[in-house]
């Protein structure tokens, strides 16, 4: 906003993927700030990850542009590929490997060597606490280790930009909030951009400095959290008082108070600022001689942002295809 | 970044480590082709006698190298589909490495883990004396093993090419399936060509396999059909070529 120019990780100009007739990516633009962390909130089906496998390369896009610290993502691919890590939304580590044989592939793949890739090796277990687990075949982890796992391995070559294609899917609200405190630490820590899909409102809100809402492969709304809030109109303050006519005549005639309305039991108004104005209107209330028996204050949430956005709630999902395949495969090898 | 030959180590490393964590993998690749030596071969060394003096299983031995090559190195292919629905496929393809070296790398390791399995069975038969000892030469067993590493560079990139554009492993399977045992059966390796009909012959000459096998068994125990050295040529331009598809096919998976 203000300050010295901007620097732009990640540029998307009027980006298009079809597959056949069907179009998953709708021309959709938008610039991601060095050392932000960006997030690609939408259902299902909405075209984040489709976006994200454009721009680490590993898709080729239909029309438009998009590039990565200036590095065109079709022309220069190795170079791009250099510059970022990812953790896809499938789980993406050889089960037959220990963890370590995981990330120890990962770092020739990427031409770290020798005691810097020993010492990387072992940082990154460390944040990731698996230092414990590092010797035990990837086929015996959990959910939440191989995710971490995964983690540790994007950012071992030191990537300027990283994609975290919905991070925490399936995992339970603990692992979640470890692996929300790693994104973090990476952001502010080791300076790396992160670029992150998710249809986990709270996630969303958690980790990203700005969001794009996106469905049907558009960009509907682009801001950050507070200011996607903001407009839906503020905060919603419910007011219990046994004289509501007179209070709400009262209220409806300060500037603070966006609008009013009058319920059986109580008033509900809305404020750009909720925790400002409750203290307004007790002031109010006392200087008429009105006892106000109790305040509540609600924040919209995201959710009801992407509601009133999309007319519709953000679905949730169960296991993957794969993660399905994958179960069966496992019974299938066993029986063998 | 890593270097071609660095991506070449990597991806070998990868397919070594996990050939040699799987014991029941080494066993079942030696496993197979003893069992056809064991029963087709003596069962059909009782009912044949072949010209030269030779008797069958020895005749046959050199097939059933070739067999166990064939069988192991088409499903180099499987591996690539597995790798691709569980993922890893994602990780190898965002690295800043060259599509070329990819393709190397996983017909390096899986070559090498079909070459292991050929030479199992070799020293097994030559331990049995199917095939004498005293028939061998260095020269033999060298040119053996060199002819190990073109055909399952053959099959393996064969594999990778269907693979490429196969994404599920039942229709993968079907498909080796069907080509899996002509390329046997036509190749020599049970019984001599010499007095086939004309379309067999004819279909066995684009079976590289046949040379394959003919340049072994000229090799071991200096029965062949064609010149040495048209075997070894003819197996090495296939193995080039067919890397090149390969190369080419491998250019064109896209992650999703």
């Amino acid at each position: 906003m203000s300050g010295p120019k901007e620097i732009y990780s990640i540029t998307v100009d009027n980006l298009v993927k079809r597959f056949g007739s069907f179009t998953a990516v709708d021309n959709v633009s938008f610039k991601v700030k060095e050392g932000e962390i960006f997030g690609l909130l939408g259902p299902n089906g909405a075209g984040k990850t489709t976006t994200i496998s454009i721009l680490s390369t590993i898709l080729n896009l239909t029309s438009g542009s998009a590039s990565i610290n200036g590095l065109d993502v079709m022309k220069s691919k190795d170079a791009v590929r250099k510059q970022i890590g990812i953790v896809f939304q499938d789980p993406s580590l050889d089960d037959d490997l220990t963890g370590r044989q995981n990330l120890d592939l990962h770092a020739r793949l990427y031409g770290v060597k020798g005691s810097i890739k020993k010492e990387k090796i072992d940082s990154v277990l460390k944040l990731v606490e698996l230092q414990d687990k590092a010797d035990i075949n990837v086929k015996n982890y959990s959910g939440g280790m191989k995710r971490r796992l995964e983690i540790a391995r994007g950012f071992i070559h030191n990537p300027k930009v990283l994609f975290l294609d919905e991070p925490t899917i399936g995992l339970d609200p603990q692992t979640r909030r470890k692996i929300w405190d790693y994104i973090s630490h990476l952001n502010k820590e080791e300076k790396i951009t992160i670029i992150l899909t998710t249809h986990y409102m709270e996630e969303a809100d958690a980790l990203c400095d700005r969001i794009a809402i996106i469905d049907h492969g558009k960009i509907i709304k682009l801001d950050t959290s507070e200011r996607l809030k903001d407009s839906l109109g503020g905060d919603i303050i419910r007011i219990g008082t046994s004289r509501q006519k007179e209070l709400l005549a009262l209220l409806k005639r300060s500037k603070f108070i966006l609008s009013a309305k009058n319920y059986e039991s109580s008033i509900e108004v809305t404020a750009r600022n909720g925790s400002e104005a409750i203290p307004k209107i007790i002031d109010i209330a006392k200087k008429a001689g009105i006892v106000v028996d109790y305040t509540t204050l609600k924040r919209p949430t995201l959710e009801d942002v992407f509601i009133s956005l999309t007319g519709k709630d953000i679905r949730d999902e169960g296991a993957s295809d794969v993660d399905q395949l994958k179960r069966s495969s496992m019974m299938y090898r066993g029986r063998r | 970044m890593a270097s071609t030959l660095e991506t070449i180590y990597t991806l070998w490393l990868r397919e070594i480590t996990k050939f040699l964590k799987s014991r029941a993998r080494i066993l079942g690749t030696g496993g197979q082709p003893l069992i056809w030596l064991a029963i087709v071969g003596v069962g059909f060394g009782s009912a044949f006698a072949l010209a030269g003096g030779i008797s069958y299983i020895t005749f046959m031995a050199p097939g059933i190298i070739g067999m166990t090559i064939l069988f192991s190195s088409v499903f180099a292919g499987v591996n690539v589909i597995w790798d691709r629905q569980f993922g890893f496929l994602k990780e190898i393809l965002v690295a800043p490495v060259s599509r070329a070296a990819i393709v190397l790398g996983k017909i390096a390791g899986s070559a090498t883990v079909s070459v292991i399995s050929g030479l199992i069975i070799f020293i097994v038969v030559v331990i049995f004396g199917v095939i004498p000892f005293s028939s061998l030469t260095v020269l033999g067993v060298a040119a053996t093993i060199l002819m190990m590493v073109l055909v399952s560079t053959v099959f393996i990139s064969l594999g990778l090419i269907i693979a490429s554009y196969i994404n599920n492993i039942e229709g993968f399977q079907v498909i080796i399936n069907f080509l899996i045992l002509p390329l046997f059966f036509l190749s020599g390796a049970l019984f001599p060509l010499t007095d086939a009909p004309l379309w067999m012959k004819a279909l066995s000459d684009i079976d590289p396999l046949r040379y394959a096998v003919d340049g072994m068994r000229g090799a071991l125990i200096g029965v062949h059909s064609f010149p040495l050295y048209l075997d070894f040529g003819i197996v090495l331009a296939i193995a080039v070529a067919l890397i090149l598809i390969a190369d080419l096919a491998f250019r064109n998976i896209q992650g999703k």
